[in-house]
């Protein structure tokens, strides 16, 4: 096996580590509620973290709309799943449509927004995906969609003037979001879904697309002129992450009874961002890592009440100027060199004495 | 009439846009970073307007002043602290950091100040104009917004053009290591950058809050935004882009919240911005990059 491959397998095996883990701690109810609660949000946040790795680092594009493709995701899956309700007993098989759906909904919302997006370079590309995750978080806003016995209704001024029967049931009520989902996701589905999208992003990063999507990255004029079509694989990297968005916004909204719009905003897309840097552009290990770190921080600083988000932000600044700081470099370079001359005075008398016919 | 009117206020709220824009696309121009907590700067600066004029009832004059005197220290501390030792890093990692300290500057502020949102008494002290016998009602607060923009963009021009420090920062902008061989002090002038943005930044804080006039920790965040927005539409790193960029967003904010939908408009405001930006890859007034392998 290739070193690529060996990375892979031990992608897999740290997150199926973490999945027995918490299964072991949770039959001897080590787990705190607050921390069960937060099972299913890391690894939509991991999913989110690693698909957005696959166009940040991966493609090169920085993207600050990521939790647009989110919300297209988790509210096609809330009304999927509203109107399988009745007709599909299972619930992990609902699930699995649900988040199906979602996923091809985000997926051409990323098809659509690819286009004019993907046609900007830098700060500008920048602004441009900000720009849609507000308008598609505003659109979201003024979107009402009912069912009822005749089948869906759907307006954008308000749930009355849709025409529904007495019985119909409301599913997305303009800002007030979607409510009285029915729970749908679990930690175990969640893990599967990681570990797809582990499967599906580390294996596309590794074929001939993915080494073609690096290039155009590394430097975009020489790839052009090697005859790879730019547009083709930048598409590619970005609506495979909008797709892999959406599936993790069905996951999230089928963990709640009730989901709004005014949680995927900028700010969400910005926390996935700071996951995906704080990991290491590119590595999608670093991502998991990070994201699994990053929200389970702020719960441990729970006891700190009012402090925590300070001290959260706090952390990020000191860790960003350490990683960053060509100085914080050295000394960390010295440092080690020098851990590793002790070592090597340590070992060379034993290795001499291993090898001592040379 | 009426639309005599939104446009008036379209212009002034568009104003406070420009001149907060003017402190992103300055920042962005010499130190090619997003400066992401510059909304939250601006916060911090009308919380102490705020207590200047409530708590120690000072006069607006010396209120403002306290603003400018603050978002001119927080400036250029952030910019010490937390950017400067990244000066040689990637520009994500930058944005990440000014991410960290635009969190920092919101928590701080819910810390001290509570959440619940404070009622800013506004700080003109100018009447409303009646014109055309109570048909066009100008408040003094939008006449207030359009005259201190005219003044910061034509005392802004001049500084940029005609003082040496003005000089140094369009050198620095320019090419930084060519300005440094020069002679030019890098670090100070980017730092009289950061203090001059975030002055600016305090002047805008206390017109918002004058004009909309509710106060919270997250009072800061939406107008950066937008006025990041408003930056980038007028090509960022221009002067008198981010000023053009800044009133133009204003009044498609307003018009559009007047005519179409007080829901949509902000979509609307992003949805201009798209289209300008592929018409005009770099903004209406920014420079074209020539490619180079």
């Amino acid at each position: 096996m290739n070193r690529g491959a060996v990375n892979s397998f031990v992608n897999y095996g740290l997150v199926l580590a973490f999945y027995l883990i918490v299964q072991i701690l949770r039959a001897n109810g080590d787990l705190s509620r607050a921390f069960q609660a937060q099972l299913v949000p890391i690894c939509v946040y991991i999913i989110m973290a690693i698909s957005l790795n696959l166009v940040v680092g991966i493609s090169g594009e920085l993207s600050l709309g990521h939790a647009a493709f989110m919300s297209v995701g988790a509210f096609t899956g809330v009304v999927v799943s509203t109107m399988l309700v009745d007709s599909v007993a299972s619930t992990p098989l609902r699930l699995a449509i649900s988040i199906l759906v979602g996923g091809i909904a985000a997926g051409i919302a990323g098809i659509f927004i690819g286009i004019p997006v993907l046609r900007l370079h830098g700060d500008y590309l920048a602004i441009v995906t900000l720009a849609f995750g507000e308008i598609i978080k505003n659109i979201l806003n003024t979107v009402y969609v009912g069912l009822d016995s005749t089948g869906l209704h759907y307006g954008m001024t308000s749930i009355n003037e849709l025409g529904m029967d007495s019985a119909g049931k409301t599913i997305i009520n303009g800002p007030m979001g979607a409510m009285g989902i029915d729970k749908a996701s679990t930690f175990t589905a969640a893990i599967i879904m990681v570990l797809i999208t582990l499967f599906a992003i580390q294996n596309m990063i590794r074929s001939r697309s993915g080494r073609a999507i690096m290039a155009i990255r590394d430097n975009r004029i020489a790839a052009e002129a090697s005859g790879l079509n730019v547009m083709k694989y930048k598409m590619m990297a970005f609506v495979t992450a909008a797709a892999f968005a959406g599936m993790a916004g069905v996951l999230y909204a089928l963990n709640y009874s009730t989901v709004v719009p005014k949680k995927f905003d900028f700010n969400t897309s910005i926390l996935v961002l700071v996951f995906v840097v704080l990991g290491g552009l590119g590595n999608l290990r670093g991502s998991m890592i990070a994201t699994a770190v990053l929200i389970i921080l702020p719960e441990m600083l729970r006891e700190y009440q009012l402090y925590r988000m300070l001290i959260y932000s706090i952390i990020l600044i000191v860790v960003m100027l350490i990683t960053n700081n060509e100085r914080a470099h050295a000394i960390k370079d010295r440092l080690v060199a020098i851990v590793e001359d002790y070592f090597k005075k340590i070992l060379a008398p034993i290795f001499r004495r291993k090898g001592g016919a040379k | 009439m009426s639309f005599l009117n939104y446009l008036i206020s379209g212009v002034s709220l568009g104003s406070i846009y420009a001149i907060i824009a003017l402190g992103y696309t300055m920042v962005y121009g010499i130190a090619k970073m997003l400066n992401f907590a510059h909304g939250d700067v601006i916060m911090i600066g009308t919380y102490f307007a705020y207590f200047a004029t409530t708590s120690h009832s000072l006069p607006p004059a010396i209120a403002v002043i306290a603003a400018m005197l603050c978002c001119t220290i927080l400036g250029v501390v952030i910019e010490f602290l937390a950017y400067r030792p990244l000066r040689g890093a990637t520009s994500l990692a930058v944005l990440i950091t000014a991410i960290g300290v635009s969190f920092f500057l919101q928590n701080f502020a819910l810390i001290r100040w509570g959440s619940s949102p404070k009622n800013f008494p506004s700080l003109v002290p100018f009447d409303k104009v009646s014109l055309f016998g109570g048909d066009l009602i100008i408040s003094g607060e939008a006449i207030t917004t359009m005259l201190a923009c005219i003044f910061v963009m034509i005392g802004l021009s001049f500084f940029i053009k005609k003082n040496k420090l003005g000089k140094a920062m369009r050198a620095v902008s320019e090419d930084r290591e060519a300005a440094q061989l020069m002679g030019i002090n890098v670090n100070y002038t980017i730092a009289m950058t950061f203090a001059i943005g975030s002055a600016l930044a305090g002047i805008a804080g206390v017109l918002l809050c004058s004009m909309y006039p509710t106060l919270s920790p997250t009072t800061g965040a939406m107008p950066g935004i937008k006025a990041f927005t408003a930056a980038v539409f007028g090509g960022i790193g221009s002067i008198p882009g981010a000023m053009l960029g800044g009133i133009l967003l204003g009044m498609i904010e307003i018009f559009s919240r007047a005519y179409i939908s007080t829901q949509l408009s902000d979509a609307i405001v992003f949805a201009v911005l798209i289209v300008v930006l592929l018409v005009r890859p770099t903004g209406l007034l920014g420079k074209k990059i020539r490619e180079k392998v």
